[in-house]
């Protein structure tokens, strides 16, 4: 079993299975009108945030809290990252106060893994830089599951900002390793160099890229790829590649749609797809809290010590 | 003062030497090659035996960065001279990125000064070609040659401006000093921390395209048949850069190139993992570019294998991958990665690899060495290329540990180095 979870492209296809699993058992605490199970009493969770997030980092809170843990958040602007601390100082003095796991977020690449080869604790990854964000495919693929009753040979179009996205990135190991096929489409500066050679179709054209789709997940647009010149327009880019319905009549009759949020209406979606009977959006947060739930009962071995 | 090397492999392809013979050098300068020294042999007189050795003259890098003065804490004069005659090298050209740079006569004459009263290595300083290394003004280089500056360069911050470029190269070419230069189109490596291509795609990180250094390496060898300027490339790491640097030779231009080791001996795959020692610029790129470098090496478009010995201190490099600087440390290991990677398997001869790293160096800059004709001075390296051995960072003398190569099982190991008639090393 996994001692940290920092990607997808290095998880196994049967730890993939197993947390998804879990996480569906774990839905029904969700429902209970008193949402606290022991499981993971005494444990000392601590998220570490170096960009700003509500939903990732809340729903890793609650999934600790459900589980008895204890919580501690760090955010990045209040701590001693500001007085010029490294990453590996910082994680380290976490670590003396003697946490038991730690949940990074943080703007560069690779920061998890840095991080995971110092400590000797669980590290999760809930996002590093334009790598990988696993917990958001994983809860993404439960929510998949849970409409098709399986994964394998569905065909998941994933269209938007390909070349900066983590959630491109885990979703596309965690996908093709459970057997969908998955295609990327985007405009072309927004597109990653020899994109081809990765397990995936990739698509220019929107229309061409949801054809037969089961699933079609928005990824959300920075106003940023404006300014670096990638993208002449909102407009233009809302045009030809936002969700729309008219594009999502070439996709399967009962094709999903899915978007990590924050969306940004009118532009990579819609307004009336976000909130169509094809919408799953606000059950992939929910999802979000009980993968979060599988990750830490894991990663913390959760019965032994319960 | 006498000393005969008895008996090694002699290989001095200045004078098509390749065969078992002695040397014999003094006071400070190389006596005689001949197959029988026993008359050589008399009074004070060291003898070594060399049996079974390889004898090159000294090797030249006409790329490092001795760090000195500014960055004492990463490398200095002493660390750096001493991890390039562990690795044989008896002269080393330094870059200017020193704080201050190496853009005023009187920071040259005080690394001279240095490099003298250490007595460890030969070193070269080469100058900024502009004031403080910004596109603003060009350095005084006429007071610079002066001062003992061996060429001038734009390394660390490659010129964007073609104007700069233009005026810096005119002038240089009046003093008949060579520029050197870093090319980069930093338009196109914005924030870029690797190669642009499928491991940067998998690892989420910002690429330099490969184009970012053709373009300029086009640019600067145009500027070269142009102004007549006599132009060196720095460090080549892509296939379409070595293709750019065959076509402007063809047309004459007074263009000469260097690789290092690790453009052919490594890949960016060396970055997975986010392994900061593995960071470097220009970035490890495919296994196409590393053979199209290979090719250039053996047809000569590629004159010398060089360094860029770049050290950085540890808590530099244990960052995340896109905030740790840019560099690795090589002089320790250039050798016999080459040796490993290009002679031992067949692709290069070893008269080639001592041309690329010793004669071939000295003469892209007019420099002394690179020769055991008899009158020379006695720059010499022995190397026992039997000898495998595991690159161990902890080991160097360098003061940094940057290296791609640890834990490597090479070929090729310096044993003793002599500068101007002096051993100042010899292995333990």
């Amino acid at each position: 079993m996994m001692t940290d979870l920092i990607t997808l492209r290095e998880t196994s296809p049967e730890d993939i299975l197993l947390l998804l699993d879990t996480a569906q058992s774990f839905k029904e605490i969700l429902e209970r009108p008193v949402k606290k199970v022991p499981t993971l009493r005494g444990r000392q969770v601590v998220t570490l945030f170096y960009e700003a997030s509500t939903r990732t980092r809340v729903s890793f809170e609650n999934a600790a809290k459900i589980m008895s843990a204890d919580t501690t958040s760090v955010a990045a602007a209040t701590s001693s990252v500001q007085k010029g601390e490294s990453l590996l100082d910082t994680v380290q003095t976490l670590r003396a106060m003697r946490i038991d796991c730690l949940v990074m977020r943080h703007p560069q690449s690779g920061a998890a893994h840095l991080v995971a080869q110092a400590l000797d604790v669980p590290v999760v990854n809930a996002g590093d830089g334009m790598h990988e964000h696993p917990t958001q495919a994983l809860l993404d693929m439960l929510t998949i599951r849970q409409h098709k009753g399986r994964l394998e040979g569905l065909t998941v179009a994933i269209v938007g900002d390909i070349a900066h996205s983590r959630v491109a990135r885990s979703n596309l190991w965690g996908l093709t390793k459970m057997g969908a096929k998955v295609r990327f489409v985007a405009p072309a500066t927004l597109l990653p160099r020899d994109v081809h050679r990765l397990p995936v179709e990739v698509y220019t054209d929107l229309r061409e890229g949801v054809k037969d789709a089961d699933v079609v997940m928005a990824l959300r647009l920075q106003q940023e790829r404006m300014e670096r010149g990638l993208l002449p327009s909102l407009r233009e880019y809302a045009q030809r590649w936002g969700v729309n319905a008219g594009a999502l009549q070439l996709a399967k009759p009962d094709c999903i749609v899915m978007h990590p949020g924050p969306m940004n209406r009118g532009v990579e979606i819609a307004d009336d797809v976000a909130d169509s009977g094809r919408s799953v959006i606000l059950e992939q947060v929910t999802n979000g809290v009980a993968i979060r739930m599988a990750v830490l009962y894991h990663l913390l071995g959760g019965e032994a010590t319960a | 003062m006498r000393t005969i090397f008895r008996k090694p492999h002699v290989c001095d392809p200045s004078q098509g030497i390749d065969r078992v013979t002695d040397v014999v050098v003094e006071d400070g300068a190389v006596l005689a090659i001949t197959d029988d020294s026993t008359s050589y042999d008399v009074g004070s007189c060291e003898v070594i035996d060399c049996s079974g050795l390889l004898l090159t003259p000294g090797l030249i890098d006409l790329h490092t960065h001795l760090r000195e003065p500014g960055y004492e804490y990463k490398e200095d004069v002493q660390s750096g001279t001493a991890a390039a005659v562990a690795g044989g090298f008896s002269a080393v050209c330094c870059m200017p990125n020193t704080d201050p740079p190496l853009d005023e006569p009187s920071v040259v004459r005080g690394l001279l000064k240095r490099a003298e009263e250490v007595g460890v290595a030969r070193v070269y300083p080469v100058a900024a070609i502009t004031k403080g290394l910004q596109p603003e003004g060009l350095s005084e280089m006429a007071a610079l040659k002066e001062a003992g500056a061996v060429a001038v360069t734009d390394d660390a911050y490659p010129l964007q401006s073609a104007e700069v470029l233009r005026r810096g190269m005119e002038y240089a070419a009046q003093l008949g000093l060579t520029v050197m230069t870093h090319c980069e189109d930093k338009s196109l490596t914005r924030d870029a921390c690797m190669n642009e291509g499928l491991t940067a795609t998998i690892m989420g990180l910002r690429g330099m395209p490969a184009v970012a250094e053709e373009i300029q390496v086009a640019r600067n060898c145009l500027m070269s048949l142009f102004t007549g300027c006599r132009l060196h490339i720095l460090h080549v790491s892509t296939a379409g850069a070595v293709q750019v640097i065959r076509w402007a030779k063809e047309r004459g231009a007074p263009v000469t190139a260097e690789t290092c080791p690790h453009y052919f001996a490594l890949t960016d795959e060396a970055c997975l993992d986010y392994n900061t020692n593995a960071k470097m610029n220009p970035p490890l790129r495919t296994q196409a570019d590393c053979d199209a470098i290979i090719q250039g090496l053996l047809d000569g478009t590629i004159d010398a294998i060089a360094t860029d010995h770049a050290p950085h201190a540890h808590h530099e490099k244990a960052q995340e991958f896109a905030l740790a600087p840019f560099g690795i440390v090589g002089l320790e290991t250039a050798f016999a990665v080459s040796y490993t990677e290009l002679v031992a398997t067949g692709r290069m001869s070893l008269s080639a690899l001592v041309e690329k790293m010793s004669c071939q160096p000295a003469k892209v800059l007019g420099l002394p060495g690179g020769t055991l004709k008899p009158g020379s001075p006695a720059d010499i390296a022995l190397f026992d290329l039997k000898r495998r051995w595991t690159v161990r960072a902890e080991r160097f003398r360098s003061k940094s540990r940057n290296t791609p190569f640890e834990g490597w099982e090479v070929l090729g190991k310096p044993v003793l180095t002599m500068v101007g008639g002096k051993v100042v090393y010899r292995e333990e």
